[in-house]
C-alpha cells in the first residue's frame, strides 16, 4: 500500500509561488529569438518580390506598380523564411505576437510620396534611355544592312561554297 | 448469453485529444472487438510537394504534427540530404539530437498529463503540464517557437545555439530532474493510478511483433527495438540503450515512457557535454534527384519518410508513415476483452497522434 504519494507535491506547492502570472498586471517577457510577427522597413525595401516568392503560406503580396508591400498576418506562419531571403535586410521578425483583430485583415505598406515621385522619375528616365537605345540599335542595324547590300559578291561567294560542300 | 451492442466512441470524446472513431462491439461491459476509422482531419500535406519547392516543404513537414514537429522536419531533411548527398556538420547533428530529445521530453510529459486526466487525476495532470511549460520555455529561448521550431533546414540548422545557452539548458535540466522525481513517484507508486493501469490491456511480445507496433508501445511488450539504434544524427556517439519492459500492460507503457524521460535528459546532457564547435549548415546546391527512405524515432515510435526527387525544385513524391498508424492494429488487439470503462485510458496508452496519421 502506498497512500499519500502526492502529499510531497502538495506541500511543495504550498510553499512555492504559483506557476502562473497575474496577467494584466504582469506581462510576459519574450525572448529575443521568439518569432512573433513580421515587420518591414519600407524605407529600405526595394519591392524586389523575393519575400513573396519564398513565403510558403503566400502571406506576402508585392505590387511594384502600386508601390505597396502587404502581408496578411493571419496567414503568416512565422517561419522567418522571408527574413532570411530579403536582399535588403529590411524585413525583421519581432518577438511580440500579431495584434489581434476582428477580421483577417491585410496590412499594407506603401512607399512615401516623395519616394514614389522619385521612382516615377527613375522609371521615366529608364524608359527614355531604353527608347534611345532601341533607336540607336535600329540605326545600327540599318547601317549594317546597307553595308551588306554594297558587298553582295562576297556573300554570294560564300553561299556557293556551302552549296558545293 | 447477453445481447451484443455497438457503441460509437469518438471522434469527439472528452478523453480523446484528437479525433479518432471506434465502433466498439460490446457484450455486457466487455469489448468483443473494435473497428477503428480515421480520416476526420486529413489535410493533404503530402500532395503539397507539387506546389511547394523542396526547401519550403521543410515547413510543411514540420506541421504534420504539433507535438513531434521537430522530428518530422528532421526526418524530411535527412531524406532530402541523403538524396542530394549533403554532409551535415557535426554541430548541427548534435543540436538536432538535442532538439529531438527535448521534443521527446515534452511529448512524454504531455502524455503523462493526458493519461492522468484520462484516469481522472486532475491535479496530477496540472502538475505534469507545469513541468512541460518549463521545457517549452527552453525551446522558445533557443528556437523562437514553442512547438513548431522552424529551425531545421536541408543541410543543417537555420540558427546556431550559443554555448552559454546550452550551459543554461544543462542547469535547468538538473532542476527538471527534481521536478520529475516528485511527479513520476505519483505515477509509479500511487495505488489509485496503479489500480487503473496494472494488468490492463496486455499486449504480448508475439502480438506486438506480428502487428508491427512501434515506439514505447512495442518496447513495453519486451521488444528491444528503437530506431535510434540505427545511429542517425549524433546517436552513434552517445551512450544509449533502449528502455524495455516485459509486462506489456498499461502500467509498463507508463513506466517505459517515464524511464525514457530520464533517458532523454541524460542524452541531452551527454550531447551538451560533447558538442563540437563549428558551422551548423552546409550550403545546398542543385535539386534533389533520386529517392531515399529515412527512419526517425519519434516520441511515439518509428516514423518513415520517403522522398523521391526528379531533378526539379519540386519533389515528385513525399510519403510519411507515422508511428500511430502502425500502432492502431495493436490498439484494436489490446481493446479486446477489456472493460468499457478502460477504453479511454487504453487508447491513450498508445499515445495516439491522429493528425500525423492522417497528414
Ligand atoms: S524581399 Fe525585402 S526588399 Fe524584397 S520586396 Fe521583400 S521586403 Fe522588400
Ligand atoms: S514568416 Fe514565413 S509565412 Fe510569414 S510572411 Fe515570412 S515567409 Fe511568409
Amino acid at each position: 500500500m502506498s497512500i499519500g504519494v502526492f502529499t510531497k507535491e502538495v506541500i511543495y506547492n504550498l510553499f512555492h509561488k504559483p506557476a502562473t502570472e497575474k496577467y494584466p498586471f504582469v506581462t510576459r517577457e519574450y525572448g529575443e529569438r521568439t518569432r512573433g510577427h513580421i515587420e518591414n522597413d519600407m524605407n529600405a525595401c526595394v519591392l524586389c518580390g523575393m519575400c513573396m516568392m519564398r513565403c510558403p503560406s503566400h502571406a506576402i503580396k508585392v505590387d511594384r506598380n502600386a508601390y505597396t508591400w502587404s502581408i496578411n498576418p493571419f496567414s503568416c506562419v512565422q517561419c522567418s523564411y522571408c527574413v532570411e531571403g530579403c536582399p535588403k535586410k529590411c524585413l525583421s521578425m519581432k518577438n511580440t505576437y500579431t495584434t489581434p483583430d476582428t477580421a483577417k485583415n491585410t496590412v499594407t505598406l506603401k512607399y512615401s510620396d516623395e519616394r514614389i515621385r522619385a521612382e516615377e522619375e527613375k522609371k521615366k528616365e529608364m524608359i527614355a534611355k531604353a527608347m534611345a537605345a532601341k533607336k540607336a540599335a535600329a540605326e545600327k542595324a540599318a547601317a549594317a544592312a546597307k553595308t551588306a547590300a554594297e558587298t553582295p559578291k562576297a556573300a554570294a561567294g560564300t553561299a556557293g561554297t556551302t552549296e558545293k560542300g | 448469453m447477453s445481447k451484443i451492442s455497438v457503441v460509437p466512441y469518438g471522434p469527439q470524446h472528452p478523453v480523446l485529444p484528437e479525433p479518432v472513431h471506434l465502433d466498439l462491439v460490446l457484450q455486457d461491459e466487455k469489448i468483443v472487438s473494435a473497428i477503428p476509422s480515421i480520416g476526420f482531419i486529413h489535410r493533404g500535406l503530402e500532395k503539397l510537394v507539387e506546389k511547394r519547392d523542396y526547401k519550403e516543404m521543410v515547413f510543411v513537414a514540420e506541421r504534420i504534427c504539433g507535438i513531434c514537429s521537430f522530428g518530422h522536419g528532421m526526418g524530411y531533411c535527412e531524406a532530402v540530404e541523403n538524396v542530394m548527398k549533403v554532409e551535415v556538420p557535426d554541430r548541427a547533428k548534435y543540436l538536432r539530437t538535442i532538439f529531438q530529445e527535448m521534443s521527446r521530453l515534452h511529448s512524454h510529459t504531455l502524455w503523462l498529463g493526458l493519461a492522468a486526466d484520462a484516469f481522472g487525476y486532475e491535479s496530477l495532470f496540472m502538475q505534469t503540464w507545469r513541468i512541460r511549460e518549463k521545457i517549452l520555455d527552453m525551446l522558445e529561448m533557443a528556437t523562437g517557437g514553442r512547438v513548431i521550431f522552424s529551425i531545421v533546414d536541408v543541410g543543417g540548422l537555420r540558427k546556431d545555439v550559443p554555448d552559454e545557452m546550452l550551459a543554461e539548458f544543462a542547469k535547468r535540466l538538473k532542476d527538471l530532474r527534481e521536478d520529475y522525481n516528485r511527479i513520476t513517484a505519483a505515477f509509479l507508486e500511487d495505488d489509485a493510478v496503479k489500480s487503473r493501469l496494472c494488468g490492463v490491456g496486455v499486449l504480448t511480445i508475439e502480438q506486438a511483433n506480428d502487428l508491427g507496433c512501434c515506439g514505447p508501445f512495442l518496447r513495453a511488450s519486451g521488444v528491444r527495438r528503437d530506431s535510434r539504434m540505427t545511429d542517425y544524427e549524433a546517436y552513434a556517439k552517445l551512450d544509449f540503450e533502449p528502455v524495455v519492459s516485459h509486462d506489456g500492460d498499461s502500467y509498463a507503457r507508463c513506466v517505459v515512457r517515464i524511464k525514457e524521460i530520464y533517458q532523454s535528459i541524460d542524452l541531452i546532457e551527454q550531447a551538451i557535454a560533447q558538442i563540437p564547435a563549428g558551422d551548423v549548415c552546409t550550403p545546398v546546391k542543385g535539386m534533389p534527384d533520386g529517392e531515399y527512405l529515412a527512419r526517425v524515432e519519434q516520441p511515439r515510435g518509428e516514423a518513415l519518410y520517403y522522398v523521391k526527387g526528379n531533378g526539379t525544385k519540386n519533389l515528385e513524391r513525399f510519403r510519411v508513415r507515422t508511428p500511430t498508424f502502425a500502432n492502431i492494429p495493436g490498439l484494436v488487439e489490446v481493446l479486446k476483452g477489456q472493460d468499457f470503462a478502460d477504453v479511454g485510458t487504453l487508447i491513450l496508452t498508445i499515445d495516439p497522434c491522429i493528425s500525423c496519421t492522417e497528414r
